[in-house]
């Protein structure tokens, strides 16, 4: 089972490195993270997702709370969520192609952010399975060269996951 | 005012009630070492950083309060690793503090630069590297906060050369905002219902406590606890002396080394109540078949811990002196007569014992030892089998009486540990029960001990062997005693050559009188015992296999 978990953590020189560490060593897989700045400027926000049963879950999480830095910590799959993701896809193009391309790219919702002589570069946004039927539907023309930002995601509705409430923060334990 | 981050890290300390630190010096720590000359602490000079480490480690682990251990940077703090990575298995409060070279040239590989943080990412509590030193006073006091609160640990705090001479205002920091970090303290009130309700529905329950009794303070209401339940009680390697050794409900110690009463019974129980414990592999043996029969109270300040190893019936997370109160608060006393005689009949059965021929074994000096200290010395050890002995021949009945490597299983930590304990409580008698191997990992600290006049006894059990090493080869490698054999200088004259007194018992008609001596000695003490070289440390599960598989 895939769980993705965000996670606000203190803006520290070593957090990225602590909860990198922190999954090697404990021999917890991580599929994919993300990291960036919320909505509070001294609190960065990580999506990290990670694969595992709900036991392997739980000492994941509880491992992550033991981290100074770490605040906060929610299971945003036990939950109604929006994930998105970015990726950006250099495709090789011929003359021949190029039209079924841009086919695909509207089709998808993508979008051609640039133009080469034998190659067009596209950004798509979506979630998991949108995008790896994107990727596939490009890889016959061959893909030269893939970039993902891995997932972020955000609870649907009015609910959020900010620090006011870290109170509640035992609700994932 | 305005002072040197080297002496604001000093006031710092002394808010703190630092009254010792471990240390050596070096040149990224000058500023820090010339702060220190003439401040109110007292530093010790440990003869290699691992041993200031260790030191600190005993010290705090012999009075509760933290140790505090300085290094310059590089290979200073890099020799603090081992220390390190020992108080943060034992979950030992330590606040390393190290030297690191200026802002300036961080990052270019400079002379004596280590990642010094980055290395010991998986082995400390948590670390800084301080940027400003109007960082520092706050830094500190976070660090000793960190280090003691919870489920204590290591904190290293790196402090660049620039930062640590540079001036700036001292402002004593107010109150800490560290919002990702809060120790729980009581149980949720449901956890302690569950578990009065698994006690009082339970025939056979043996309380199984560990290191975490010792670091709560919580030996009293334990005692109590125990009582009140009439439940037998076998502590960890980290928890002998958090329940009396001498008491009618006492197993001793279980798990690999353990007593086979303590193991047939926890094999047997229904209901298993782990009291700050971590189910090691150590103590549990195969997991499959660890308590099988029973269910699984687990309390544990850690909720990390709880559900890591084995699965858990019922999880109460806070700190065991406050649980034990909370559960002593809705518990009826019981009896379970039935189940306390068969224990009574196993004690009877499989005493812990050794075949005595009245030859100089290791088993007798450390009974002998016990005798007379009447077990009120503090205790450290090495990591061998005579540490195994020791914790299966002295009967330890107070908390903090023993203190040994238990999650590292650090050789060389013994000596450096009771230098550390010795410099904490100066009025106490102080063993350090050695193997000849072990003994010679931080040999040097003898100077130390010497130097500051701190008069440890070391005990070594010189077998001639790496005797735990060879116990093996002997059991699953067809004794094939592959560099297991030592060569050994001469214990007494090194213990000479240092200062110390140094003294040879071979036989054992003069265990007795030359142990008085020792004793009785105010200087550091080192005796050679030559004990029987072949030895093994029984009972023993071998590794993997159940607890009910003892062999001995
Ligand atoms: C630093 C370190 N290196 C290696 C070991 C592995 N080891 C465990 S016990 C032991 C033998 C210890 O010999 P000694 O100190 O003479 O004690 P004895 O078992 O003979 O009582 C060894 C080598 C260890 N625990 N620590
Ligand atoms: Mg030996």
């Amino acid at each position: 089972m895939t769980h993705t978990l965000a996670v606000l953590v203190e803006n520290t020189p070593g957090i990225l490195a602590r909860v990198a560490g922190l999954f090697s060593r404990r021999g917890f897989n991580i599929d994919s993270l993300a990291v960036g700045r919320s909505e509070d400027p001294g609190i960065s926000r990580m999506t990290i997702v990670v694969e595992g049963d709900d036991s392997i879950l739980e000492q994941v999480t509880k491992q992550l709370h033991k981290l100074i830095d770490v605040i906060k910590i929610t299971d945003v799959t036990r939950d109604d969520f929006v994930d998105r993701e970015l990726v950006m896809i250099k495709v090789n193009t011929e003359t021949s192609t190029r039209a079924e391309i841009m086919q695909l790219v509207d089709i998808f919702r993508a979008r051609i952010v640039d133009v080469g002589p034998k190659s067009l570069t596209i950004e798509v946004t979506g979630y998991e399975s949108k995008i790896n039927a994107f990727e596939n539907s490009l890889r016959p023309f061959g893909i030269l060269e893939m970039v993902r930002t891995g997932k972020v995601a955000m609870l649907r509705g009015f609910k959020s996951i900010t620090i006011s409430d870290h109170q509640k923060r035992e609700e994932t334990n | 005012m305005n002072y040197s981050g080297a002496e604001i890290l000093i006031k710092s300390l002394e808010a703190e009630n630092v009254d010792t630190i471990f240390g050596y010096p070096g040149g990224q720590v000058l500023p820090i070492y010339d702060a220190l000359y003439d401040a109110d602490i007292r530093h010790i000079l440990c003869r290699h950083e691992q041993g200031a480490a260790h030191a600190a480690d005993g010290y705090a682990r012999a009075t509760g309060r933290p140790g505090v251990c300085l290094a310059t940077s590089g290979p200073g703090a890099t020799n603090l690793v081992t220390g390190i990575a020992n108080a943060h298995m034992d979950s030992v409060p330590l606040v390393a503090i190290t030297g690191q070279v200026p802002w300036s040239l961080l990052g270019r590989d400079s002379f004596q630069e280590a990642d010094i943080t980055g290395i010991t990412l998986p082995i400390t509590k948590h670390s800084y590297l301080v940027r400003d030193p109007s960082e520092l006073a706050r830094i500190v006091k976070e660090a000793f906060y960190i280090a003691t609160t919870g489920r204590p640990g290591p904190v290293l705090i790196d402090i660049p050369k620039d930062v640590s001479s540079t001036v700036n205002e001292y402002i004593v920091p107010e109150e800490l905002h560290l919002p990702g970090y809060k120790p729980v303290s009581e149980a949720d009130s449901w956890q302690v219902v569950e578990a009065a309700k698994a006690i009082a529905a339970s025939e056979r329950p043996v309380i199984y406590a560990g290191g975490g009794v010792i670091i709560s303070g919580a030996h009293e209401e334990l005692l109590r606890f125990a009582e009140l339940l009439m439940a037998p009680v076998a502590t960890t390697l980290m928890g002998l002396g958090g329940f009396p050794g001498t008491h009618p409900l006492s197993l001793g110690m279980l798990g690999m080394h353990g007593t086979k009463y303590a193991n047939f019974a926890v094999c047997e129980c229904d209901l298993l109540i782990a009291v700050g414990a971590r189910f090691d592999d150590r103590v549990t043996g195969k997991l499959e078949t660890f308590a099988h029969e029973a269910k699984v109270i687990h309390i544990d300040i850690d909720p990390a811990e709880i559900g890591k190893n084995v699965r858990v019936d019922i999880p109460v997370n806070g700190d065991v002196k406050i649980v034990l109160k909370q559960l002593m608060n809705v518990l009826q006393p019981r009896l379970g007569e039935a189940w306390r005689e068969k224990i009574q009949m196993w004690k009877k059965e499989y005493p812990i014992d050794f075949c005595d021929n009245r030859e100089l074994k290791p088993q007798a000096v450390i009974r002998e030892i016990y005798r007379q200290t009447g077990g009120d010395a503090r205790i450290t050890t090495e990591v061998g089998q005579h540490q195994m002995w020791t914790a299966q021949y002295y009967t330890f009945s107070k908390p903090r009486s023993f203190i040994s490597s238990g999650g590292l299983g650090t050789m060389g930590y013994g000596m450096p540990a009771a230098i550390g304990v010795q410099a904490g409580c100066p009025g106490d008698t102080v063993f350090d029960i050695a193997g000849d191997g072990s003994i010679q990992m931080n040999i040097q600290e003898l100077c130390t001990a010497v130097n500051y006049e701190l008069p440890i006894n070391v005990a070594v059990m010189d077998n001639g062997f790496l005797g735990m090493v060879r116990q093996w080869q002997e059991l699953f490698y067809n004794r094939r005693y592959s560099q297991t054999k030592l060569f050994n200088p001469d214990f007494v004259k090194l213990a000479e050559a240092y200062g110390a007194e140094g003294f040879r018992v071979t036989k054992r008609s003069e265990l007795a009188p030359v142990l008085e001596q020792a004793i009785r000695s105010s200087k550091p003490v080192m005796i050679d015992f030559m004990v029987e070289s072949e030895e093994n440390v029984m009972p023993m599960v071998p590794p993997g296999e159940s607890l009910s598989k003892m062999l001995g």
